[in-house]
């Protein structure tokens, strides 16, 4: 993108650190606009699937099929009162939803759609996701704190002590990619996946997939693992005072962070933007195989929605850190003997 | 240190569980005390649906009573009209004719279907599967289309009458519901399917809301709730009503008495009515619906409209109530789908009940909600709000 902007620009422009940051703009502008679509979008595609895996049809008024469900939705979250609860401690309760989102937005800088593309090329960049996802839990708390609401607060409580326990369990997850890779940058875990069987870390990694994997669902607050949110017991969990806008950025969050999840699933695990290479798969365009892999992973989001049932708080947090945790220990120790012995 | 820890007390954090509350199941609302996420005291609040249906009994005609007692548990309302049918029959020694007591048997049986349908679909719902809400309600629907054939209406039917039901079955009807059961032990197998072999669903239920053979005896529970816990008690069975007698079927019982066992209770209630079902449409014999008792009974309406003494004799029993009832008080019970639906009826001789008491099962079990959610984590109370059925229209009345 530098190159073609070198080209119609003057040179003064050209030739100054300007151009950097105006491409780095049209980048982040690319992105957050996809992941908005995307988040806008996968609440609409969330109700058709789930609708028609339970023999309804889910939207269907608003345009053909209800395509332009998630605008109206949208729309009508803007007009509404934003209702601020008598005493709520009010410059945490509104600043609670931006720093979820902006969390979640922020992550994607690190994500590269194809070789060429990405916003930042950081050689920690699954440090970088992990520790603005843990940051996306203050937005949670927060607001479960600042509502001065009891629901809220425990479900505010809630998604902390399971974000922060499955946060440890994804993390270990990934080490074992890491290892493989050589590299936390997720360029590098890319291109080091070329070489493995079907161009995918899935297979050698297959209990690093599976812990990350529900560790995924747990992060996002997805089910069976909603607890924060469980709408039978705490009705909404921490965003059951938030109305309007503010409700509205909460749940582009959650959206966002399937997303993300997604992507970084495609990239560590499913190979990222390589498709197979023969026949006329070889002139898909990369970006095109990584949406791919991405939204089949979300469409399992789905699907485990609306077949599961939600686990219980303590079941939960035994699950993570009795099973997962341990699981993941054992999978780093397999992985780093199996490493040093071939490379020796 | 003992200084600090005197300063840091923790307090026990009370929140209200409804009467707004998507998992309450109506206006129900708990006060619970929690200590973290374990509940250390439970109260439970009813009255937030009182109508006064008891009260408001006395000054209605004993016709006029049918149609408040679809509001008593608004879900299976065609129990309570045989409930109260039945109870008003015994007080006045009426003959049923058989070909209504297989019909009050079956729909009945329908009833039981729907409600346990319903009760699992928000059971379910509570417990995070949403697909099985929507497929109960998929059957459920089928089954009150058969009852807006029949009668009209789809919820709050008005079935029954004193000494028999309004109407027979329309042409046909029987064969649709022939049809249905044929059909519909299949989709309890779908239902089987999502959640039964589920791993989080044994987790959710199994060894949750323990209640002994004899505490459940104690507490007064009865219906699938009571059988859940080993007890074989169904009042089809021990004092049998319409033609639970003339047919095959047996009552299914748990063994732990675990929220696991009651749902597994109710899942072959399913099967056992459908069963009923079939064979009552097997059996079911010729002749009138409506009991040949004309001081309890309407007369024909072809015969009111052309003879003045059965219109009049149609005025006095709408507007004054059956002036010869005989003195006396009856208990009388049936198996509704939630457990024992009692009425006591006071007769002073004119055409009003001097006094009716309803012995509500909901009522009586959401009493024992407290014994069953002490001790026991947040999620557990939802479960338990579950496995116990209740209603609250039947719960205040």
């Amino acid at each position: 993108m530098t190159e073609f902007f070198k080209t119609i620009l003057p040179p003064v422009i050209a030739n100054s650190p300007i151009l950097d940051i105006l491409v780095i703009i049209i980048k982040v502008f690319i992105v957050v606009n996809f992941a908005m679509i995307n988040g806008m979008y996968l609440s609409y595609v969330e109700r058709k699937v789930i609708g028609h895996m339970q023999v309804r049809l889910g939207p269907m008024r608003t345009g053909p099929h209800g395509i332009l469900q998630p605008i109206a939705d949208g729309i009508k979250l803007f007009f509404k009162e934003d209702i601020i609860p008598a005493n709520a401690d009010k410059p945490i309760f509104f600043i609670a939803p931006v720093i979820s989102l902006t969390a979640a937005l922020a992550t994607l800088a690190v994500i590269p759609f194809w070789e060429d593309f990405i916003i930042a090329d950081i050689n920690i960049g699954i440090l970088y996701i992990l520790a603005l996802s843990s940051l996306g839990a203050y937005g949670i708390i927060l607001a479960g704190w600042a509502s001065n609401s009891k629901y809220s607060f425990l479900g505010g409580l809630r998604s902390s002590a399971q974000v922060l326990s499955y946060e440890i369990a994804m993390g270990l997850s990934l080490v074992g990619v890491m290892l493989l890779a050589g590299s936390a940058n997720l360029l590098d875990i890319v291109k080091a996946q070329e070489n493995m069987p079907f161009g995918m870390y899935l297979f050698v990694q297959p209990i690093g997939f599976f812990v990350f994997f529900m560790a995924a669902l747990a992060e996002t607050n997805r089910a069976p693992f909603d607890l924060p949110e469980a709408e039978s017991e705490l009705v909404a969990g921490y965003f059951v005072e938030y109305s309007g806008m503010r409700f509205a950025l909460f749940y582009a969050a959650e959206y966002i962070g399937m997303v993300l999840m997604s992507f970084l699933a495609a990239i560590c695990f499913l190979g990222g933007w390589k498709g197979p290479d023969f026949w006329f798969f070889s002139k898909v365009p990369p970006v095109i195989w990584l949406l791919i892999k991405v939204y089949a992973f979300i469409f399992f989001y789905l699907w485990i929605r609306a077949t599961l049932p939600r686990y219980r708080y303590d079941q939960l947090m035994g699950l993570g850190w009795k099973l997962f945790i341990p699981l993941t220990l054992a999978n780093i120790l397999i992985t780093g003997l199996v490493k040093l012995l071939i490379e020796t | 240190m003992a200084e600090v820890e005197k300063k840091l007390e923790t307090k026990n954090l009370t929140i209200s569980l409804g009467p707004q509350h998507p998992a309450t199941h109506g206006v129900l609302r708990l006060v619970l005390e929690l200590d973290g996420e374990t509940v250390v005291k439970c109260t439970p609040y009813v009255g937030y649906l009182h109508r006064g249906i008891e009260k408001l009994s006395e000054y209605k005609t004993y016709l006029q009573i049918i149609p408040i007692t679809d509001r008593l548990d608004y879900i299976s309302s065609l129990s309570n009209n045989i409930g109260y049918c039945v109870a008003v029959e015994k007080l006045f020694a009426i003959e049923v004719p058989e070909r209504a007591d297989f019909i009050r048997t079956i729909t009945a049986e329908m009833t039981r279907i729907a409600s346990h349908l319903l009760w699992l679909a928000t059971h379910a719902l509570d417990l995070g599967a949403m697909t099985v809400f929507l497929y109960a309600f998929r059957e459920r629907e089928w089954i009150i289309d058969l009852f807006e054939k029949l009668c009209g209406a789809r919820l709050t039917v008005s079935y029954a009458r004193i000494g028999g039901v309004r109407n027979d079955v329309p042409e046909g009807w029987l064969k649709d519901l022939y049809n249905f059961t044929e059909e519909f032990p299949k989709r309890i197998e779908e239902y089987e399917t999502l959640i039964d072999q589920n791993r989080i669903w044994f987790k959710r239920t199994k060894g949750i809301g323990v209640i002994s053979a004899e505490e459940a005896i104690n507490w007064g529970l009865s219906g699938p709730t009571l059988r859940g816990s080993g007890v074989p008690y169904d009042v089809r069975k021990f004092m049998p009503y319409a033609a639970y007698n003339k047919i095959e079927w047996e009552v299914p019982i748990g063994k732990n008495g675990d929220v696991y066992d009651r749902y597994r209770c109710r899942m072959e209630e399913l099967r056992q009515s459908n069963r009923i079902i079939r064979q009552c449409i097997e059996k079911i014999p010729d002749g009138p619906v409506m009991a040949d008792a004309p001081k309890f009974t309407l007369p024909p309406k072809d015969k009111v409209l052309s003879d003045i003494e059965h219109l009049i004799h149609q005025f006095v029993l709408i507007t004054k109530g059956p002036m010869t009832a005989p003195i006396g008080e009856i208990y009388s019970a049936i198996e509704a789908p939630k457990g024992e639906l009692g009425f006591y009826i006071v007769s002073d001789g004119t055409g009003k009940p001097y006094r009716m008491k309803i012995r509500a099962p909901s009522f009586v079990h959401a009493s024992v909600l407290p014994r069953l959610c002490i001790g026991h984590l947040v999620a557990d109370v939802i479960a338990n709000i579950g496995t116990i059925d209740i209603v609250l229209g039947e719960c205040d009345r």
